[in-house]
């Protein structure tokens, strides 16, 4: 199915069910039960999972493809963000210039920054473009926000007011950012039951955006411009010494991954009309980095899949707190229940970046194909199992 | 020329900062070939070893002392530092007073022990894999370590001050008839770094160890055929780096108040000079720091902003971007270490 194979036109279908039906499956617990807070089934995490779902797939494209760790992705998340908004205040709320402009912006600094830093590979390269995104944070913070040339409106964020000029907001619209004339606040709520589900506007605009870049990263993925990324990845100076310049390859992928935060950038707005500078800080670039590599890189939905885990825990895994645990652990006698919670206290609420942390080091050291790697050694483990049940667990696979 | 002179001071103290972390990752990168992304966390366990010995040395117990009162005419609890009690109020209070130089002392077998333990227990095994896994590895380690720390200490700078007696201002230009008066903890800390950095320079020169050490660093397998151990001394080495590390995390408390990312803060810019400086160049390094430093301090004046706002905020970047381009291997990289 377009163009896809087999297999891809499996994963990309997946991929669509639970994109749709994502206001479902995240809410598995009635609202008035217990574990209810577990659920995710809200329109500000959902938004959240797919932007940074598109984030993840475009550093994908250039750390997974070509090995180019790029420690300064945040900055063009930060670059589509602030276009969006300005869109927001020249022409009006219709999110579509806004998306438009935020991929054209962050693919132009992305062909910039992609230009210089490119000149350099390895750690070089990190370094180069980590050097570029702090600038970016620092002058978006600080010097755009002056006065007499306001860009960025420094720690306040940019954002709309009401004496901006908007050439383009009539009476009938919303007063918010939508899609000729549906908000992206509409949410339709629907009681089944003792469960609610919010079917969000603006969650499904993303969704569809991201099923559009998740098609579009296959594509890539199996193209023969990808073939040349991977080889990039495995063997540069081999590839250079046949004669063949693998810097445009490099620099379209730089491109195309910045134009993906862009995009995303764009899209964050889109669903909340604020930009500040602490998206465009290095602290976000590492961000994705964890996403992608948590989830798998180089892999098609494992970026998806990283991003989707780390917003998950960041927002439900800090809820967690000591009388939660107090309620879980009630089974146990009250000194044992007391210690459970004072192991686990440090790991949970604010501390939960501490188990991302370890999770993530974790994952370096022994799973550097991320969760998906991870999901395909169970699977395989079960598969032999069931294949040759008097098969010792846990044998080694030969050598590929 | 008393403004002048002033940059340039502002600009030792914290390119003497820069340059000790910057001579820790190059060590490391140079003895072991590893990018150590938690050298910034290193540092930051160092200020906080600082905290922690102040902490201890003001522990005290509480007192009723019947002739005092307090407003409702209670007898007024009164606390007295254990050390107070045992040295005395006078040698005691000195200690207190003191406890930054102090945690010194322990900073440095705490450090090296670190180091040796993150040596042993993790970069070991990712001295075999491709550089973006060490970044990653290592860039974890840096997230864990900070959460821990902020778990124990909170989230907020911890005030440390100085000695009394290192606190106040000096007026350094007196001797030259001029009048720049400077704080004088951050004259300390340069001289203090400058020594640490000589101390580092003549193991490394006159030592037998530090002999070894360089040519491991030139060619790593020759020396192990000759029948020396030479990981065990890049483990003592490293354990080195992380104690330089931790020593500038310790002088620079009372400059900065220490909180849980000022690590990060300061690894960014340390990696950015240990560029500039040239991977795997000890002098590039130290030199990069101070340069940097400088430059930063002159990018601050009030007619450097003016004239090109936020150069302050980008001017090592920018030098970064430029030295990267035009001289890959850095000021004093060497030919043909990581030039590409």
């Amino acid at each position: 199915m377009f163009g896809l194979d087999k297999r891809d036109t499996g994963v990309l279908i997946i991929v669509t069910l639970l994109a749709l039906f994502a206001p479902i499956i995240l809410n598995p617990f009635p609202t008035d039960s217990a574990m209810a807070q577990f659920n995710a089934g809200y329109p500000d995490l959902m938004q959240k999972f797919v932007i940074f779902g598109i984030f993840a797939i475009g550093f994908n494209i250039l750390f997974g493809l070509t090995g180019y760790l790029s420690f300064g992705h945040a900055a063009f998340l930060g670059i589509g963000s602030y276009s969006c908004v300005w869109m927001f205040k020249l022409l009006g709320y219709n999110v579509i210039p806004g998306i438009v402009l935020s991929i054209l912006i962050s693919g132009l600094f992305a062909l910039l920054i992609g230009f210089v830093s490119l000149r350099r590979s390895g750690i070089y390269f990190s370094i180069l473009t980590l050097a570029f995104a702090q600038m970016c944070f620092a002058l978006a913070y600080s010097v755009l926000s002056n006065p007499r040339f306001n860009l960025t409106n420094g720690e306040t964020g940019l954002q709309v007011y009401a004496n901006d000029p908007q050439w383009f907001h009539r009476d009938g619209l919303p007063d918010l950012p939508h899609l000729f004339g549906l908000s992206m606040r509409a949410t339709q709520k629907i009681q089944v039951g003792a469960w609610e589900f919010q079917l969000n506007a603006g969650y499904y605009m993303c969704a569809i955006v991201m099923l559009i870049c998740f098609y579009l990263a296959i594509r890539i993925f199996r193209s023969p411009f990808g073939m040349m990324l991977r080889a990039v990845k495995s063997n540069q100076q081999r590839m250079n010494y046949t004669g063949l310049n693998s810097r445009p390859y490099t620099l379209a992928a730089f491109v195309i991954s910045g134009m993906y935060a862009g995009l995303a950038g764009g899209l964050l707005s889109a669903v909340d009309p604020l930009a500040g500078a602490e998206r465009m800080q290095w602290t976000a670039s590492g961000e994705v980095v964890l996403m992608t590599i948590l989830g798998g890189a180089g892999t098609l939905i494992g970026p998806v899949l990283g991003a989707g885990f780390i917003k998950y825990f960041e927002n439900i895994f800090s809820k967690i707190n000591d009388n939660v645990l107090h309620s879980w652990f009630a089974f146990l006698p009250d000194g044992l229940e007391d210690f459970m919670v004072f192991i686990i206290h440090p790991f949970i609420g604010k501390g939960w970046h501490l188990t991302l942390g370890i999770l993530f080091m974790l994952v370096v050291i022994y799973l550097p194909g991320g969760l998906v790697e991870g999901g395909q050694r169970v699977l395989g483990w079960f598969r032999k199992r069931s294949a040759k049940p008097d098969a010792k667990a846990g044998k080694t696979e030969p050598a590929e | 020329m008393d403004a002048l002179l002033l940059q340039i001071l502002n600009g030792l103290d914290k390119g003497s900062a820069y340059a000790l972390i910057a001579l820790g990752l190059t060590l490391i990168f140079g003895t072991l070939g590893v990018v150590n992304f938690a050298h910034g966390a290193l540092f930051m366990i160092g200020a906080f070893v600082a905290v922690t010995v102040q902490r201890v040395l003001s522990l005290s117990y509480e007192t009723v002392d019947p002739s005092q009162k307090d407003f409702l005419g209670n007898p007024l609890k009164v606390k007295t530092p254990y050390v107070e009690s045992w040295f005395g109020p006078e040698t005691g209070g000195m200690i207190i007073d003191w406890s930054v130089p102090i945690a010194i002392v322990f900073a440095i077998p705490i450090m090296v022990s670190v180091g040796f333990i993150m040596e042993r227990g993790l970069i070991k095994y990712f001295y075999k894999r491709p550089h973006a896994d060490q970044i990653l590895v290592t860039f974890g380690l840096a997230i864990v370590l900070q959460e821990v720390v902020k778990y124990f200490y909170g989230a907020n700078p911890i005030q440390t001050p100085a000695p009394d007696a290192l606190n106040g201002v000096a007026n350094v230009g007196a001797a030259f008839g001029m009048d720049i008066v400077y704080p004088v903890w951050r004259i300390v800390y340069f001289f203090f770094s400058v020594t640490i950095i000589a101390a580092i320079f003549s193991f490394l020169r006159f030592t037998t160890f530090g002999m070894v050490v360089r040519a491991g660093m030139a060619d790593r397998e020759t020396v192990g055929l000759l029948g020396i151990n030479i990981d065990r001394r890049f483990t003592i080495m490293f354990g080195v780096a992380a104690a330089v590390a931790g020593l500038a995390g310790v002088m620079y408390t009372p400059i900065n108040p220490p909180n849980y990312h000022m690590g990060m803060d300061f690894l960014v810019l340390s990696f950015v000079v240990v560029v500039v400086g040239g991977m795997g160049s000890l002098p590039g390094a130290v030199l990069a720091g101070f340069l940097l430093g400088i430059l930063e301090s002159f990018a601050s004046t009030t007619w450097a902003t003016t004239t090109l706002p936020g150069i302050n905020q980008i001017i090592i970047y920018l030098v970064a971007i430029v030295v990267l381009l035009t001289r890959p291997r850095g000021l004093m990289g060497l030919k043909g270490v990581m030039e590409d």
